[in-house]
């Protein structure tokens, strides 16, 4: 297992919203997060990246014991964190943006910096064009791609992957899944993501777990069920 | 004296006024931009600054003492500025009403710390000799106005500071830490920017600075132990004016204060003038509660 969560909790104030999940990601799997809003699914991928504390149980990554490991110590350890809402810094260009993701290789033995790596570019040739472009102009779908490539920067060793397609336009939709698939084939990025598109997760990811009120309630296979059987606990 | 002339040189007093708002205004704008603390005991580390400048040059008296008082009073009052971060500020990070009363009692106890150590009336720093000389102009319509050295020795200081903070802002990995901190500052460190020591960095930055106005300030006059406090309030105007904790507007509101404190000395004397200059910024605030750059998300800008 790459990363093991273990009773994690968690909780606004004080009202709890994580309780007891336990979850794994093996290493090279994409796993797909799925279930209703506002059931905690973002909730737990801050979590895991330390943008949220942990008010109970572990998080263990490649081996080692984050649980009390600040975010910026998560993300120099391989865990790269793709927000919800995307959240690129607005006033920084597109360029700057990408560096500050180079922050994640500092003190990382395993990895030199060279700048940011030319697949970023390549997977998104559309960053190339805007460059120098502050991010906070950009579309929608540019953001994104621009949080993904931000997270890449890092050389992650697990993407953590919130809605990448929400609220993105039909067409932009399919570039970035595309984007995403070859992530995982030519990368061979291991990935979390919290999906709202059944279809998609299950072409996308090796196994899903379902979450509600603040547990994971159901997890299996996408290669042995099919989406049909779960989508009464996702739909609405 | 031609009227040109002394409008010309009250102008230029104007500047060099600024100039000491902007060394003093700096590292507060910068702390409060990124972390949303105001540090009462800023006016001691300009106060730091001076008796550093004296010491400096007891022990390196001649031509070059003031130069290498620089950058002694720059270490001195980052690394106290270091540990006040470390002590105090970070410990208080989520109470900003305690962090003003508790840097408030530090600004007190480092006061009564220079009154033990130095006395109450203060120590003098003499000019170097290369700064005593005046530049006149005996013609023309310029003909009666004087620009002193020292003044001139301000305005470069000042210029340099912030042309090299803006550097280091804009131009290095450093600066733009600092400045994605700024603008997210969870997301910042979940792409693995340590956002604890960039605070540190930056805190500590703003404190040196103020120390390097100290021993400007140690020119211009005797070192007390109060001596920051003149400055501190026309630097909180400043900062305010300026938009909590943006460069530019920092410095475009040092300069409006110093030319507004300079020009209207012409009319009203000193204390009249402190009065105009507090309701001007009332009234600024009023019509722009911005300040000159409108910030949050926008501050450390350029
Ligand atoms: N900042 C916050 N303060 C208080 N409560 C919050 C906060 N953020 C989320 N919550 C609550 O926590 C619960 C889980 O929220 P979370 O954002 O993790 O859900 P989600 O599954 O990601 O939903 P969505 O599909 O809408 O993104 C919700 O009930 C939400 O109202
Ligand atoms: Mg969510």
């Amino acid at each position: 297992m790459l990363l093991e969560l273990e009773s994690a909790c968690a909780a606004y104030g004080q009202s709890q919203v994580l309780w007891n999940v336990d979850m794994g990601v093996t290493q090279g799997d994409a796993v797909a997060l799925i279930g209703r809003n506002g059931v905690g699914k973002t909730t737990l991928l801050n979590t895991i990246a330390g943008v949220q504390k942990l008010t109970g149980g572990r998080l263990r990554f490649g081996g080692d014991d984050l649980t009390s490991t600040p975010a910026h110590g998560r993300a120099r350890a391989g865990i790269g964190f793709v927000p919800q809402g995307r959240h690129v810094f607005p006033h920084l260009s597109v360029m700057e943006n990408l560096t500050v993701g180079l922050a994640a290789l500092a003190g990382r033995k395993a990895v030199k910096e060279s700048g940011i790596a030319s697949h970023i570019f390549d997977l998104f040739p559309k960053l190339t064009q805007i460059r120098n472009r502050k991010a906070g102009l950009l579309s929608g779908g540019e953001q994104q791609q621009l949080a993904i490539g931000r997270a890449l920067a890092g050389q992650p060793r697990l993407l953590l992957l919130d809605e990448p397609t929400e609220g993105i336009q039909p067409n932009v939709v399919q570039q970035i899944e595309a984007a995403l698939r070859r992530i995982r084939t030519e990368l061979g990025m291991t990935i979390l993501i919290v999906e709202q598109y059944l279809d998609f997760a299950w072409s996308f990811a090796e196994s899903y777990h379902v979450m509600q009120r603040g547990q994971i309630i159901r997890s299996g296979s996408t290669q042995t069920e099919s989406a049909d059987e779960i989508s009464h606990l996702v739909n609405i | 004296m031609h009227e040109t002339a002394f409008l010309i040189g009250q102008i230029f007093n104007g500047f060099s006024v600024a100039s000491l708002f902007i060394m003093a205004a700096l590292g507060l704008a910068l702390s409060f931009g990124l972390m949303r603390v105001i540090n009462m005991a800023h006016g001691e580390m300009l106060m730091l600054g001076g008796y550093l400048a004296y010491l400096t040059l007891l022990v390196v008296p001649g031509p070059l003492g003031i130069l290498v008082a620089m950058p002694v009073a720059f270490i001195g009052a980052a690394l106290l500025g270091a540990v006040l971060e470390l002590t105090v500020i970070h410990r208080l990070s989520a109470r900003p009403l305690d962090t003003l009363l508790a840097t408030w009692g530090v600004s007190l106890i480092l006061q009564q710390a220079a009154r033990n150590l130095f006395g109450a009336i203060g120590v003098q720093v003499v000019a170097p000799s290369w700064l005593n000389h005046t530049i006149s102009f005996s013609t023309g319509i310029l003909s009666g106005l004087t620009l002193p050295d020292t003044r001139l020795f301000i305005l470069a200081v000042a210029a340099l500071i912030l042309g090299g903070v803006a550097l280091l802002i804009n131009k290095t990995r450093l600066g733009l830490y600092v400045r994605a901190v700024n603008q997210d500052r969870p997301i910042a460190a979940a792409l693995g920017v340590n956002a604890r020591l960039i605070d540190l960095c930056v805190f500590a930055l703003g404190t040196g600075v103020a120390g390097l106005a100290g021993v400007i300030l140690a020119l211009l006059g005797p070192v007390t132990p109060t001596v920051g406090q003149s400055y501190i309030v026309p630097a909180f105007l400043v900062v305010i004016l300026g938009g909590l904790g943006s460069l530019v507007g920092t410095t475009i509101a040092s300069i409006m204060v110093g030319l507004f404190t300079a020009l209207i000395e012409i009319y009203v004397d000193v204390s009249v003038a402190q009065v105009l200059l507090l309701a001007f910024v009332i009234l600024f605030i009023q019509i722009r509660p911005q300040g000159v750059i409108a910030v949050r998300s926008r501050a450390l800008e350029g």
